[in-house]
C-alpha cells in the first residue's frame, strides 16, 4: 500500500488528497446544479400535469446518450476543460432528480394538502414547509443515485484529456505499467462513492425524524397492502406506472432510502 | 453548426463503410460485446430478482449489493482488470456485467414484490402453487417494470462498451479513442454519433418489446 497507492505520479500535478478534492468537485458540482435546476422543473411538472410525460420522455432519451459521446461533442464548444465534464453530468443528475422530486411531491396525501390549505398556509410556504419535507425521502433516493453515478462517471473524463481527476491515474497505470495506480483509482473512487452515499443517508435520516424506524420495516413486508402508508405507496408506485427512467428508477423509491 | 458538418463528413466518407475499421464491423463488435454482457447479467440477475421478489426477502442485501456494484467505476475497473489480467475479453466483459446486474436485479425484485396482492391471493386461493403463482401471475404483471430494468441495463452497457476501445478492443469506441489520439475530430464525433444512435436504438427496441410482450390487460392499467 505504501508505494504508489498514495504517491501520485508527478504528471498529474496533484497530491492524492488534491485529486480527491478535484474529483469531488467535478462530481458534486453537477449534482448541485442538477438539483437546483430540477426543483423548478419538477414543480412545473406537478403544477401542469400534461408537461410530465414529455419531460419524462425527453429525460429518458437524454439519459441514453453515452457520457463519452457527450464529452467529445462538447469539446468543440467548451474545449478540454472541466466544464465539458460538468455539463453532461449535470444533465444526468437532472434526469434522475426530476422524476424523483415529482414522485415525492405527488406523494403528499390530499388530506395533508387540504389541512395545510385550511390552516391558511400560502402556496410558497406550503411548498417549502409541507411538500418539500414530505418529498425528502424520494428526493434523497434520487440524490443518492445521482451522486454515486456522478462520482464514478468523472473518471471517464480522463479520455478527453486530463479531466478525469482520479480517473487520470488510470491513464498513468496503462502508460507506466503500474497496476497500483489503477488499484488506487478504483478503490478511492468506490470508497468516495460509498462515503457520499452514506452521508446522504445520514442527512436524510436527520431531515426526516418523523419516519418511524419500525414502520419502515413493516412497509417492506408482503402484507403492506393493508397498511395505510399513503405517502410511501404513492411514491413507490412511480416506477410501477411505467415510469421509464434509467438506473434511477430502481432506487427512486422510499424503501431504497431506508436500506443501508 | 460545426458538429453537424463533422457528422455528415464522417458518414459520407466511403472509406468509413468497409474493411476491418468500417462502420458495419465496428457495430457488430459493439453489439456482440453488449449482448454477451447483458446475457450474463440477465442470467444472474433475473432468477435471483424473481425469487427474492417472490418471497419478499433479501431486499436489504440486494440494495447493499447494488450500491456497492454501482460505486465501482466501470472505466476504472476496466483498466485495472486489463492491467492485471492482460489482453483478453474478460477485462471488458466483467465491468459491463457488474454495471448491468444492479438495475436488472433491483428492478426485478421490486417489480415482483410490488405486484398488487389481490390477484396473487386469488391465485393462491385457487390452489396454484408457489412457482406457478410466480410465473403465471406475478411475472406477467411485473413484466413492464422488469423490462424497464433490462432496458436501463442494456442502455448502460451499450454506452459503456465504448470504453473497450481504450484497452485495444473493437467496437464503436474505436473511432472515439483513435480520433482523439489522431486529433481527427471528425472521427471522434462520428463515433459519438454512432454510440448515441445505438443507445437510442436500444431504447426503441425495448419500447417495441414491451409493446409486444406485455399483456394487454396489464398495459391498459
Amino acid at each position: 500500500m505504501n508505494n504508489g497507492f498514495f504517491n501520485m505520479p508527478s504528471d498529474l500535478q496533484h497530491s492524492y488528497l488534491g485529486l480527491i478534492g478535484l474529483h469531488l468537485q467535478e462530481a458534486l458540482l453537477p449534482v448541485a446544479i442538477g438539483l437546483l435546476l430540477s426543483l423548478p422543473i419538477a414543480q412545473l411538472c406537478v403544477r401542469f400535469k400534461w408537461l410530465y410525460p414529455p419531460v419524462l420522455w425527453a429525460t429518458t432519451v437524454l439519459y441514453a446518450i453515452p457520457s463519452l459521446a457527450f464529452f467529445v461533442v462538447l469539446i468543440d464548444y467548451t474545449g478540454q476543460t472541466k466544464t465539458t465534464v460538468v455539463i453532461p453530468l449535470s444533465l444526468y443528475s437532472l434526469v434522475v432528480l426530476v422524476p424523483a422530486i415529482v414522485d415525492g411531491v405527488r406523494s403528499v396525501s390530499p388530506e395533508t394538502h387540504a389541512a395545510a390549505v385550511a390552516m391558511g398556509i400560502g402556496p410558497v410556504r406550503r411548498y417549502l414547509q409541507v411538500e418539500l419535507p414530505i418529498a425528502v425521502p424520494a428526493i434523497f433516493a434520487g440524490l443518492r443515485v445521482a451522486t454515486v453515478s456522478s462520482i464514478s462517471l468523472v473518471s471517464v473524463g480522463a479520455l478527453i484529456g486530463n479531466q478525469g481527476a482520479l480517473g487520470n491515474l488510470l491513464q498513468d497505470a496503462m502508460t507506466f505499467h503500474r497496476p497500483i495506480y489503477a488499484v488506487s483509482s478504483v478503490v478511492t473512487t468506490a470508497v468516495l462513492a460509498i462515503l457520499a452515499d452514506t452521508a446522504l443517508v445520514l442527512v436524510r435520516v436527520a431531515l426526516t425524524p418523523w419516519l418511524p424506524k419500525s414502520g419502515r420495516r413493516a412497509l417492506r413486508g408482503r402484507d403492506r397492502a393493508n397498511g395505510d402508508a399513503g405517502a410511501d405507496r404513492g411514491a413507490g408506485k412511480g416506477p410501477a406506472t411505467g415510469e421509464p427512467l434509467d438506473g434511477g428508477t430502481t432506487d427512486v423509491r422510499p424503501t431504497a432510502g431506508s436500506t443501508l | 453548426m460545426t458538429v453537424i458538418h463533422f457528422i455528415t463528413a464522417f458518414f459520407s466518407d466511403g472509406a468509413h463503410w468497409h474493411g476491418y475499421d468500417g462502420i458495419p464491423t465496428r457495430l457488430v463488435e459493439h453489439v456482440e460485446f453488449s449482448l454477451i454482457a447483458l446475457g450474463i447479467a440477465a442470467a444472474v440477475g433475473l432468477p435471483i430478482g424473481l425469487l427474492t421478489g417472490h418471497y419478499g426477502r433479501g431486499g436489504n442485501a440486494l440494495a447493499l449489493l447494488a450500491t456497492a456494484a454501482r460505486a465501482l467505476p466501470s472505466f476504472g475497473l476496466l483498466v485495472l482488470l486489463f492491467v492485471l489480467m492482460g489482453l483478453s475479453k474478460l477485462p471488458v466483459l466483467i465491468p459491463l456485467v457488474v454495471l448491468a446486474i444492479p438495475p436488472i436485479l433491483v428492478t426485478t425484485y421490486e417489480a415482483v414484490r410490488t405486484v398488487d396482492p389481490p390477484p396473487v391471493d386469488a391465485a393462491r386461493g385457487m390452489g396454484m402453487h408457489s412457482m406457478k403463482i410466480l410465473f403465471q401471475v406475478e411475472l406477467p404483471v411485473a413484466l413492464p417494470l422488469i423490462l424497464s430494468g433490462l432496458r436501463s441495463a442494456a442502455i448502460q452497457v451499450v454506452s459503456t462498451a465504448t470504453i473497450a476501445a481504450y484497452v485495444s478492443f473493437g467496437g464503436v469506441g474505436r473511432y472515439i479513442i483513435d480520433g482523439l489520439y489522431q486529433r481527427n475530430y471528425e472521427k471522434v464525433v462520428g463515433g459519438a454519433t454512432l454510440v448515441a444512435a445505438l443507445a437510442l436504438a436500444t431504447l426503441g427496441l425495448f419500447g417495441l418489446a414491451s409493446r409486444f410482450a406485455v399483456s394487454r390487460g396489464v398495459r391498459q392499467r
